[in-house]
Parts: structure tokens; sequence; C-alpha cells
């Protein structure tokens, strides 16, 4: 029965669901009714039956629960275990992943095991038809897995015609979270994880969690600088900016790598993908690097004293000036309503 | 404190330096020439590389650096021997030719079986070319033991692994039995090449540079000849410690429905270019009036509350 299903692995922490985990239930939705098929979410952990009915929110029609002391931390062992049981038994024609450090620790040690096919980092999954030029074989309805490869420069789409389950990891905060409908109707199945001594041979001796200095992912409004803020100070304008409007600071990787601001507040490909309703890019130039992270955006207002710079041209407002003094109308004019 | 001594390996992978893509770079259909990009050491590789030296260095044993690549592969083997590995391998076929992660790690655990387990097997977190992070988790797998990535530390402790890694809000420290993979995070410090080493390790060669170098000497020789030369030059660069083995597919024993295109189950459908949207842009003149109508349209489409 599950031959025709759709899954996502629910990554969670301490009883608390990642937020990659809602936007995948709700992509799985989406794909699973181009298919025709159902939506399984994998919950393993200890004592985590509750978040059931989140994913359920999301559109997840099974929750396969794998409640057992050895899963209350992630490992990757006694994890890759429970899965591929379940893949086994199931046989779901796709599993998607976030890709999260635990998502990218846990989904290749998956595939290997089942020999199938995996695609790291996806920014978008589409169901669509395939012929195989080796095989001269069509294949309906398989899995389309888009994604940034050569350092953000080319977007290639991957497939895994001969290899069932279809698997991917996708990247947090590209996939649009649907609102959430608290009335779906949802089974929860109960799974016994059989794990042995060989997957509970890594301990946990120390477990450290800071608090995340800034979640960009949240933001509706981040107003982000770039290379031509020029120094540490000069982010303190675009703080103002953030304040005023309500939003959050970003940054490019050159504003990042010059120490201007810390590593947490940075957009593009290696830092955080976001899709906020409002971008303002202020002296940022536009690699593809960065704009891989950004381009999304509802509505992007670029500043840059370069009118050559790319990031002017993928703008839906184009302002050719110095941020130092745009950046102060704006906060008057919005002020003065 | 050399009181075990430890059997490390280090895979390595050479890389175009894709940070460097310029216009000059990309070709007409908006894809990369990797030919006009410099190969370069996976930085993350260069990491493993430093820690598994690192650990050789506290604990005693040998480091054997091992890349999967084209013949001129050898210059980053070349390289970490001049940092201070003691051995490489160099896993080179053309059946290898457009593996996909799942390939690469049967082809690698099949040269790792061929060596001989070792304690630990270091790989770098990613690689730059494809950033998929997916060959060290696999191979963890096909060699059956236990992995951890993200590694920042990594020490002994009464005959285990005590393993620093980062995890998304902060960092775990992990207790780890050997044989295990570890995939090291970046923002290790490489040493750079020991001057001695470079000295020394620039005489090294492989068969492909023995073969290459004959042909170019002697044009008119015979095939049989020719390989008849090779192989006594091979065998006198091996007595001196100057020659860098090159495994084939056979020398490991593969299976060859499982390397190269045909033992990878995913494929390239298609790739693109990265195109700029474009077209769309709406010029907003830099002055207050300009910026306030601006403010004002977002605020009319609910952008701006």
């Amino acid at each position: 029965m599950a031959e025709n299903e759709v899954w996502i692995f629910a990554e969670q922490e301490d009883g608390v669901l990642n937020s990659v985990a809602l936007e995948l239930t709700g992509k799985a939705r989406q794909l699973a009714n181009e298919l025709g098929a159902k939506v399984g979410a994998l919950l393993l952990g200890h004592h985590c039956e509750a978040l059931a009915k989140e994913l359920a929110a999301q559109g997840a029609d099974s929750i396969y629960l794998a409640d057992h002391p050895a899963l209350r931390y992630y490992r990757t062992l006694p994890y890759a275990r429970v899965i591929c049981d379940l893949v086994r038994e199931h046989k779901p024609q796709i599993v998607i992943y976030g890709a999260t450090v635990v998502g990218r620790d846990l989904a290749p040690r998956i595939a290997s095991e089942l020999w199938t096919g995996l695609t790291a980092d996806c920014t978008d999954l589409q169901i669509g038809d395939y012929d195989d030029p080796f095989t001269e074989k069509h294949h309906d309805q398989i899995l389309y897995q888009i994604r940034p490869a050569f350092g953000g420069n080319v977007i290639a789409t991957i497939v895994g015609p001969n290899h069932r389950p279809q698997m991917a990891t996708v990247r947090e905060g590209v996939m649009k979270l649907v609102p959430a409908d608290n009335h779906r109707p949802f089974q929860t199945i109960h799974v016994t994880p059989k794990i042995t001594d060989a997957e509970e041979v890594v301990e946990i001796i120390e477990r450290h969690r800071t608090e995340r200095e800034v979640d960009l992912r949240k933001a509706q409004i981040i107003i982000s600088g770039g290379a031509g803020v020029g120094s540490k100070d000069g982010f303190d304008l675009l703080r103002e900016l953030a304040n005023v409007l309500g939003g959050a600071v970003g940054a490019s990787r050159a504003a990042v790598d010059a120490g201007y601001i810390s590593k947490a507040h940075q957009v593009g490909q290696t830092g955080t993908t976001v899709r906020p309703r409002l971008y303002i890019a202020c002296g940022i130039s536009g690699a593809v690097q960065h704009r891989a992270g950004m381009q999304e955006s509802s509505k992007i207002i670029a500043i840059n004293s370069n009118p050559d710079a790319p990031i002017l041209s993928i703008a839906h407002y184009a302002i050719i000036g110095d941020l130092n003094q745009v950046i102060p109308m704006m906060i008057r004019a919005y002020r003065g309503h | 404190m050399k009181t075990v001594s430890l059997n490390l390996i280090v895979l390595a992978k050479q890389v175009p330096d894709t940070k460097n893509v310029t216009g000059e770079t990309m070709k007409e259909d908006g894809t990369v020439n990797r030919q006009a990009l410099p190969a370069i050491f996976n930085p993350d590789d260069l990491c493993a590389l430093e820690l598994a030296l690192t650990v050789r260095d506290l604990y005693g044993g040998t480091v054997t650096i091992m890349s999967m690549g084209p013949p001129r592969a050898v210059e980053i083997l070349r390289d970490a021997l001049c940092r201070g590995a003691d051995r490489a391998i160099l896993l080179s076929d053309k059946l290898f030719a457009a593996a996909d992660t799942l390939a690469t790690s049967y082809t690698i655990s099949k040269a790792i079986a061929k060596l001989g387990m070792p304690d630990i097997v270091f790989c770098g977190r990613q690689a730059i070319d494809g950033d998929t992070a997916q060959v060290g988790p696999q191979l963890a797998e096909k060699l059956h033991v236990p992995q951890a990535t993200y590694v920042k530390e990594v020490r002994l402790e009464d005959g285990h692994l005590r393993v620093t890694k980062d995890v998304e809000n902060g960092y775990e420290i992990l207790r780890i039995p050997m044989p295990a993979l570890l995939t090291v995070t970046a923002g290790i410090q490489p040493r750079p090449p020991a001057v001695k080493r470079l000295l020394k390790y620039k005489r090294l060669k492989t068969i492909f540079d023995l073969q290459s170098e004959l042909k170019q000497k002697y044009p008119e020789m015979s095939k049989e000849e020719l390989e008849r030369k090779t192989e006594e030059e091979a065998r006198a660069f091996a007595e001196r410690d100057l020659l860098i083995p090159v495994w084939t597919a056979e020398d490991i024993g593969a299976n060859s429905e499982r390397i190269g295109l045909k033992g990878s189950p995913t494929r390239v459908k298609k790739v693109e270019g990265v195109i700029l949207r474009g077209g769309e842009s709406k010029l907003i003149p830099a002055t207050e009036a300009g910026i306030a109508s601006l403010v004002q349209e977002l605020k009319a489409g609910h952008i701006l509350s």
C-alpha cells in the first residue's frame, strides 16, 4: 500500500520539530497530489507523539512513530536502522529529508544501505517524465531533483529512474509553508524499532546548544548588507532601518568574510536561504552564490552605487545611489506616514 | 605519548576551483567550462589531512592519502606527501568516470578493502564542485563502520575516539569505537608543505608519467617495447620509493556493474546556467520624492505595514 506513498523525515530535537520538517510535509503533499499518492511522515524520538498532529496539519496522512529511548537524541546508526527497515517493509516511492546537519548525516547512510540514489541540497522538487538515453526506457512521473551545483553557477536536474525510493535532501527555507489545517484526519502507525547492540556503539557524552543569534528564515523583512557597506559600523545604519521596518539584518558572504558581521547573518548558498516578503540588498553586488539564497523573495529592493551590479537586474526595485543617503531617506519616508 | 600505532587513511579530491568562476570560464550555453578552471586540493580535504596528521603526531602511526580521479589528480597526492602524509595511492581508471556519490563510495570501499581496514578514515566534509557531503557517510556504511560528520577535534581515550562535532546550534562530544569514519569540517588550518619534502617528492612519478615521458623520448618504439620499458622504469622508481601506485578497477576487484556511470543510480537530466531574471526591474530615483513614492507603493501592496 505504501508503495504509493511520499515520505518525509520529520526531524525533531528535544520535542520540537525542525521547521524544515513542516516545509517538507507541505511539499510532499503537493507531490503526492500530483502522483495520486499519500504522505507519510517518519517521526523518530522518545515521548514525541504530540508532534504528529503538527505534521498532519501540514498534509501528512500517516505518521510512522518510532518512540524508543535509544532514539531520544539523534544518532546515525539507530536512526538509519529504523528508517531502512521501514523503507524495506513499506516501499515508499519517494523519501525526502531536510538538508540539515542531521539530514546530511543520515540520508547518505540510508541511501548506501538501500543502494539507491540521493541528491543533496535540492532547492526544488517536481514530478515529470523521463526518457532514459541509456536504456531507452520511458519513465512516467518520476521525481525531478533540482539543485544548484558547481558553487551555485549552474542548476542541475537530477533523476533516479531505476532505483526506489527516490531520495533527496532539501534546503531549509526554500519550500513555502502551507497554512496549517488542524482538522485534517490522520493515522498514527506505531513502529517497534529493532535496535541491536551494533547500532548502540556510539555514545553522546556531551550536548551543547546555543540559541540562534538570529533566525533569518523566520524574518518577513530582511535588510542585507554587502561589501559596499564598507565597515562594521556601517551595519548600524542597516540595523536602524531593520528596527524601523521590523525586520532582521542579513549579509552577503563578502561582508561576513570581511568581518563586518557574524556568519549567522549570512544569506546565500553557503549561508541561509531566505524567502521573505521584502528583501533590501544594500551594497551587495549579487554574486550567484548570494542570489541562490534570496532570489525567491517576494519583493527585492537593491541599492547600489554601481549601475552594472548584477543585483540590480534581479531586483523589482533598483536604486542606483549611495546607501548612506538612500537608507536615511527610507527611514524618513516610512516614519513620515 | 606514542603508545599506539594508528593506521590512518585520508581521502582527498582534486576539484575545479569553483570560487573563481568568472565570465571567461562560462561557456556560451551557460555551463561551466571545467577545463578553464584551476584544479585545486579540495579545501575541506586539506582540513581532513591536517586532523589526521595531528592524530598521527600525537599517538604515532601512518597516514595514507588516497584519491580517486584522472591521472593529474596525482598533483594533490604529491602536495599531501609534502605536507606530511606517509604514503599515497591514486585510484584511476576510465571505468570510474562519471560516478555519482554511491558508485564513488563503493569504489573507494573496495580500495580500502585491498589496503586492509584502517583505524580511522578521514574525509573532508564536502567537495566544492558538488557540495553534496555524501561520499563520507556512504563510505562509512559500505565499510560497516560508525561515522561522525562535521568533526572539529578528535582525541584517543582508552581505545575509543573522543570526537567533537558541530551540530545545528552548537556541538556534541561523541565516544566512538574504532574503526570509524570521520568527515572533517572547514576551519582547521592546514600545515604548509615542508621544503625538504618538496625537494624529495618533486621527483615522484606515477605509471602515467613514466608512460608519457617514454613515449615522447622514443616516438618510434613499438607498443610492446614501450610497455616493457615502462615496467622497468616503474620498478626502478618503486625501489627508490618514488612511485605513486595507481590502482585500477581490476586491481581493487571492483564489480563493473557498481562503478562509474553504470553503477550510479542518479542521472543528470539537465544542466542550466544560472541566468539573471531581469526585465521586470523598476528604476527608482535616489531622491526623497522617489524613495517616498516607493515606500508608499510598498505600503499599498501590504509589503510594508
